[in-house]
Order: C-alpha cells, then sequence, then structure tokens
C-alpha cells in the first residue's frame, strides 16, 4: 500500500472513530427508550434485549407530546424567520456600507452571548409578566429571536462578505433601487449561505432549555419542558426519560438529515476562503 | 401597552363565550412516585369538582425549586399551587407569599396531620401548606447478613455500633460493602445525612448569635467518624452517591447497612425493583451522643401563591389531595404500599395500611421523634433538623457539603475542609447582615 493510500485509510478510520464516538450516546438513549426500567439501569448493561415501547406508552399517556412538538415547531421557525428578517438589513449594511465602528458593533453584538441568561432572568421575568407574555408563544419566540441574533448577523455577514461588490454595483447601474438590490441580486446569490444560517438558528432554538422552562408553564412548553418533566432525583426513570428524549429530538433529527447538505456547506463557509 | 390591552379583553371575550366553562388551575409539581400517582387520580378530582380542570407542570426537584422561586418572587401568578417541601414554607409564609390557610372544613380533620409535620408548615398557629407527603429518616439493615456474622439488631443503635458491625459484614470480594450513606454534595444531598450525623454527635450549625461553628470539635469528630467509615467499609466512589444510587445499590444487594429516607421501605418490598424484600431489617437512625436531631423531618406540601387567581378552586384542590379520602382512594386504586406516608396518623391506624407496610410503626416513630425546632444539643436559633431554615441555607449548605465531599474522596483533610467551610459560611452569613 503506498502512503497516500495509507493515510487515506487512517483519515477514514479516524473519521469513523469520532463519527461512532459522537453518536454513541444518542444511539444509548434510543436504546435505553426500548428497555424495561430495570434493564435500563442494569450492570452490565444490555446490548441484547426484549425491546419493549412501555416507556413510550408511558410518556405519551403522562404528557400531550403533540402539544409541546406543535409548540417546538412554532416557536423555533418563528424566531428564526424573525431573525432573518432583522438580521438580512443589518448584515448588508454592515457587508457593503461599513464604517469605522463596524468592527466593534460586530464584536459587542457577539460580547451579548457571553452573558449568562440567569443574570437578566428577573429582569426579562418582569417585563413579561407586565407585558402578559409569559407563557405565550410570541413571548419565547422574541427571546429566542433575541438569543440567536448576534449569530445569525455574524453568519450573515460573512457570507455577504463575499459576494464582490461590482455585482450589486452593476445592478444599480441598470436602476436597480436597494431593495431590488437585495431582493433580486444579495438574497439569490447567497441563498445557501442563509438558508444554513436559518438552519443553525432553529436548531439552537429547538434546543434551548433554560428560558423555555422559566418562561413557559403549560400553553406554550415546547419539547424542552416536555424532556424536563421525566427527570428525577428519585426512582428508576432513565427508560421514560429516555423514550421522552428520542420523541423530542426526532423531529430535528430527521430534519437535521435532511438539510446536512446546506448545513455543512454553511458551517465550513468561512474556513476555507 | 398594545399587548397590555388587547390580551385582558380577548380574555374577557373568550371567559363571556365560555361562561360555564370550567376554571382551570395549573398546578405545579415534582416527579416522584406520589405525584405521578397523583397526577394520574385527575379524572377522579375533576368528576368530583366538574367545575375545576386541572392543568399539570411536572418538573425535576431543583428546576422546580428554581422555577418556583422565580415565580413567586416576581408575583408572577403562573401557578395556582406549588408543590414546596418543609424547608421553604416559613421562609415563603414570612414574606407573604402564601395563602394563609385557617378555614379548612370540618371534614378535613385538621388534628388528624401528624404534629412535627403540621409545625413545620405553621407560622404563628395558621397553617401556609398542607403536607401531601412526609418522611424521616431510619436505617435498612440485610437481615441474612447480619443473621450470618450473629449480629443482634438492638432497639436504638448507636453509631459505634454500627462501625463494628459494618467491619463484620463488609465484604468487597464479593460485592457487598458495610455501609451505604450518601456522598453526593448537595444542600438536599449529602448535607441531610450529615446534618443529622452533626447533630447526634452534639454539633449544631450555628451558635446562638448565628455565628457558623463548622469546624468545631463536634463537627470534627462527627464528619471524621463519616469519612473514615466510609473509606473503610463504604461502597467505592461513594461521592457520586445520592438517595437514588445508594436505593439502586441496596435493593441490589450491595449494602448491609444504610441510614437515610424512610420513603424507600415502599420500594424495598416491590420484588420488581428490588432483589432484597425479603431480607430486610428496619431500625432507627443511629445515635451517638444524643438522639436530638439523629433522625431528619422532610414533608413534600401543597401551598397556594398570594398571586394566583384562583384561591379558592386551588385551596378545594390541595384539601381533596391532602384529605384522608385520598388516602383511601390511592390504596383502593394503587394499593396500600402505594399510599403517600407520613402525614396522617389515621393512615397508620388503618388496618390495611399497617399491613401492607410492615415498616410502618418505624416510620410514624421517626416522624413523631424529629422536632424541628429542637434537634441540637446546644440551644440554635434555628428551625429544622437538617436544614436551617432560612434563605442562605441552600448556598451554605452546597458549599459545606461540596466541601466535606472533598474530604470523602480524600482531596483534602478533613480539618482543612472543615476550617475552609468554615470560613466561607462566616463570609456568607456576614454578607447577609447576621453580624457585622
Amino acid at each position: 500500500m503506498n502512503p497516500t493510500m495509507t493515510k487515506k485509510l487512517l483519515l477514514t478510520l479516524l473519521a469513523w472513530g469520532i463519527a461512532l464516538i459522537v453518536f454513541f450516546p444518542i444511539f444509548w438513549m434510543i436504546l435505553t427508550g426500548f428497555k424495561t426500567e430495570g434493564e435500563a439501569v442494569a450492570t452490565p448493561p444490555s446490548l441484547f434485549f426484549e425491546p419493549t415501547l412501555a416507556g413510550y406508552h408511558t410518556v405519551m399517556a403522562r404528557a400531550d407530546y403533540l402539544k409541546f412538538a406543535l409548540n417546538s415547531i412554532v416557536i423555533s421557525f418563528g424566531s428564526t424567520l424573525l431573525a432573518l428578517i432583522v438580521a438580512i438589513p443589518a448584515a448588508y449594511s454592515m457587508a457593503f456600507l461599513p464604517t469605522k465602528r463596524t468592527q466593534g458593533t460586530l464584536l459587542w453584538m457577539l460580547s451579548t452571548k457571553m452573558l449568562p441568561p440567569v443574570g437578566v432572568l428577573m429582569p426579562v421575568y418582569l417585563l413579561f409578566r407586565d407585558m402578559g407574555l409569559l407563557d405565550s408563544q410570541l413571548g419565547l419566540t422574541i427571546v429566542y429571536m433575541l438569543m440567536n441574533l448576534p449569530i445569525v448577523v455574524w453568519m450573515l455577514y460573512t457570507f455577504f462578505k463575499d459576494i464582490p461588490k461590482d455585482i450589486l454595483e452593476a445592478g444599480r447601474m441598470d436602476g436597480a433601487g436597494t431593495v431590488q438590490e437585495v431582493l433580486y441580486l444579495l438574497l439569490p446569490l447567497t441563498l445557501p449561505g442563509i438558508a444554513s444560517t436559518g438552519l443553525l438558528s432553529v436548531i439552537l432554538s429547538w434546543n434551548e432549555a433554560f428560558w423555555s422552562l422559566n418562561l413557559t408553564t403549560s400553553d406554550a412548553a415546547p419539547l424542552t419542558a416536555f424532556i424536563a418533566s421525566f427527570s428525577s432525583p428519585e426512582g428508576l426513570f432513565w427508560a421514560k426519560l429516555s423514550a421522552a428524549s428520542t420523541l423530542a429530538i426526532a423531529p430535528i433529527l430527521i430534519f437535521g438529515w435532511m438539510t446536512q447538505k446546506q448545513m455543512v456547506r454553511g458551517l465550513t463557509f468561512g474556513a476555507v476562503k | 401597552m398594545y399587548l397590555k390591552h388587547v390580551l385582558p379583553l380577548a380574555g374577557a371575550a373568550t371567559l363571556a363565550s365560555f361562561a360555564a366553562h370550567a376554571e382551570t388551575i395549573t398546578v405545579a409539581t415534582v416527579n416522584n412516585n406520589d405525584m405521578i400517582i397523583m397526577q394520574g387520580l385527575t379524572d377522579e378530582f375533576e368528576k368530583a369538582h366538574p367545575d375545576i380542570d386541572l392543568e399539570w407542570v411536572v418538573l425535576e426537584e431543583n428546576v422546580l425549586r428554581q422555577r418556583l422561586t422565580t415565580d413567586i418572587a416576581t408575583d408572577g401568578g403562573q401557578f395556582d399551587v406549588m408543590t414546596v417541601g418543609t424547608y421553604e414554607v416559613p421562609i415563603w409564609a414570612k414574606q407573604d407569599w402564601l395563602v394563609e390557610l385557617d378555614d379548612l372544613p370540618e371534614s378535613y380533620n385538621e388534628d388528624d396531620l401528624i404534629k412535627p409535620i403540621r409545625d413545620g408548615l405553621s407560622q404563628d398557629g395558621s397553617l401556609y401548606a398542607l403536607p401531601f407527603y412526609g418522611e424521616s429518616s431510619m436505617m435498612y439493615y440485610r437481615t441474612d447478613l447480619f443473621e450470618k456474622a450473629g449480629i443482634e439488631m438492638s432497639d436504638q443503635p448507636t453509631w459505634d455500633q454500627v462501625q463494628d458491625w459494618a467491619s463484620q459484614i463488609n465484604d468487597p470480594d464479593n460485592d457487598v460493602y458495610g455501609i451505604c450513606l450518601r456522598g453526593k454534595p448537595g444542600w438536599g444531598e449529602n448535607m441531610a445525612f450529615v446534618s443529622t450525623l452533626v447533630n447526634t454527635f452534639g454539633g449544631r450549625w450555628f451558635d446562638e448569635d448565628w455565628h457558623p461553628e463548622i469546624n468545631s470539635p463536634e463537627w470534627k469528630e462527627a464528619v471524621s467518624f463519616y469519612v473514615d467509615l466510609m473509606n473503610k467499609y463504604g461502597p467505592p466512589g461513594a461521592t457520586s452517591n445520592g438517595f437514588n444510587e445508594n436505593q439502586a445499590l441496596f435493593s441490589s444487594g450491595k449494602c448491609g447497612m444504610w441510614v437515610d429516607a424512610t420513603s424507600a421501605a415502599g420500594k424495598f418490598y416491590d420484588a420488581d425493583e428490588s432483589q432484597v424484600a425479603d431480607k430486610l431489617g428496619f431500625a432507627p437512625a443511629p445515635i451517638a451522643k444524643t438522639p436530638k436531631g439523629s433522625n431528619w423531618l422532610w414533608s413534600w406540601t401543597l401551598a397556594i401563591p398570594t398571586s394566583s387567581d384562583s384561591k379558592d378552586a386551588a385551596k378545594t384542590f390541595i384539601t381533596w389531595a391532602t384529605s384522608q379520602e385520598y388516602i383511601e382512594l390511592v390504596g383502593e386504586k394503587e394499593g396500600w404500599t402505594s399510599v403517600p406516608p407520613g402525614t396522617r396518623e389515621s393512615t397508620y391506624e388503618n388496618p390495611k395500611y399497617q399491613e401492607a407496610a410492615p415498616f410502618a410503626d418505624f416510620v410514624l416513630n421517626a416522624i413523631q421523634t424529629a422536632d424541628p425546632t429542637d434537634s441540637t444539643l446546644k440551644p440554635s436559633p434555628y428551625i429544622g433538623v437538617q436544614t436551617v431554615n432560612i434563605p442562605e441555607f441552600q448556598s451554605v449548605g452546597t458549599q459545606v457539603g461540596q466541601m466535606i465531599g472533598a474530604a470523602l474522596s480524600g482531596e483534602q483533610s478533613v480539618d482543612a475542609a472543615l476550617d475552609q467551610a468554615q470560613r466561607s459560611v462566616e463570609r456568607t452569613m456576614r454578607q447577609a447582615g447576621y453580624y457585622d
């Protein structure tokens, strides 16, 4: 075997190894969801067992999965749409009409992500209480939009920067206004980037647990609250919890699997520049 | 502003169109067996009270505690019934966060509630929460191992005896350890146990002027005893064992003795979950210098926040869920071992319960002897057996718990850990304004 082949083989093995390590907890969770509570905590753990739907049965009987799932879908997609509507003009102005403070503004926006959310829980809670937004889909949508906005602006900014200014200028020569320029030139050219930004924002919103647990009770509670209701400091609950988690990640896992091409492309876009 | 005006209007319109519709109350509760049974009996309640609908929010204990505290401290009004522990009730009652429950119906039979539990939930003679389930701590042991070693359990074991017995039955080669005790750091985990141990060794958390006594000789003796006992006869990796982990260890036959919550007893009799159902013995929690505070007291209770809009409906629900009638309903529907224990004398007088739960007398005795108002040998300024019922205790207890965890795992000596804990608690108490 020549050295390049060996290298290729080793790299493939390494990639498979890493993929297996990353996927193993998810695989184990899916497996545990089909065990009985006793088997779920058995030592040594069993790989082969008689699968049961008892965990799923209990989970479905104790909570209304569809209601939680619907909330998750509305909130994560709604917040992403809202974030894109705000972020596209922002990223446009930063990419094509930069001032000397643009870089600083970008960094400052990102710095808000470094604030621990619990630090602003009380003020946000009070605001939401007074505006009647506690336990509402709208309230959580707004919070998620704000939460993801810095990342969305940053990603769009890097994608927009890659578009040569000359193309937009050519459009302007042909009489396009700013709106037409964005709608007919910029957006079609950066669509893969926008799609992957949106996907990332959906996934981040879907998985967010702190705000969803604290700002909802029952009406607007998404799937993270659904999972949280099956964890317990007492008694045996691993099989039920695994079943609930599998149900909660299933939609986003399928969605992510279908769109992985765009995801990978978007996430590695900046890296190969 | 727009929303503020629109929402009430929309609400009023909905109300008007469903004038006959039932009132919905939101119940926040923890995820444990007793609460899940209660949730399962929702239909029974709604059948009996067609004008009230129940909406459940079930969360893990620590998440729930944080969630409820946020809501009640901001007057958020998201919940009508809250599940709170004995620790929070007096603190929250003092803040006027909980509705006073002084006009309970005659049929509720308030006097039937077990006294120490009821006292723990009262402030100036009024109840602020109704107990749903109560527990103390006691010792579980393996009768087969004791018999084999020729040991006879005494009516009131002492910690010295326990150490001696642990040395005799410890058999790590066969995966049997002399004793299992909590080691996972946390104010509600290892500190629940360690506090009772310190109490019975004659120690206390604070002196009468609220100065901590964590590095006193009594604490040092108690914690050294605990660390030594666990290192010699405990299971490996004890610092990650909390209630759950120890329960799993004991029920799979790996512990000779275990001192923990009385509420584990029912589960040990469940042959599906336990391999020790037929070789299980009970004894009171061991003592050292004083019986005072040697066993803890805890209850999960249902309370109504003052921010609730449906106080009457909420009261109807909590009196139902903590009534004698409810206990009987659970007994009939789910079996008598599943009855929520530790709240009413009548449960323990019930022959059906006595038959199903041979541990009933031990539990009742343990709860009755736990006195939160007199749990230390030397006088103390606080209420609580395994807790100090002040708002700072969650943080204080967890800090000390982590340092004792470090001593247990051998990262630090007991003396160094307690000195460090003392300094950190002193600082917290000074910042909280207990002294200059």
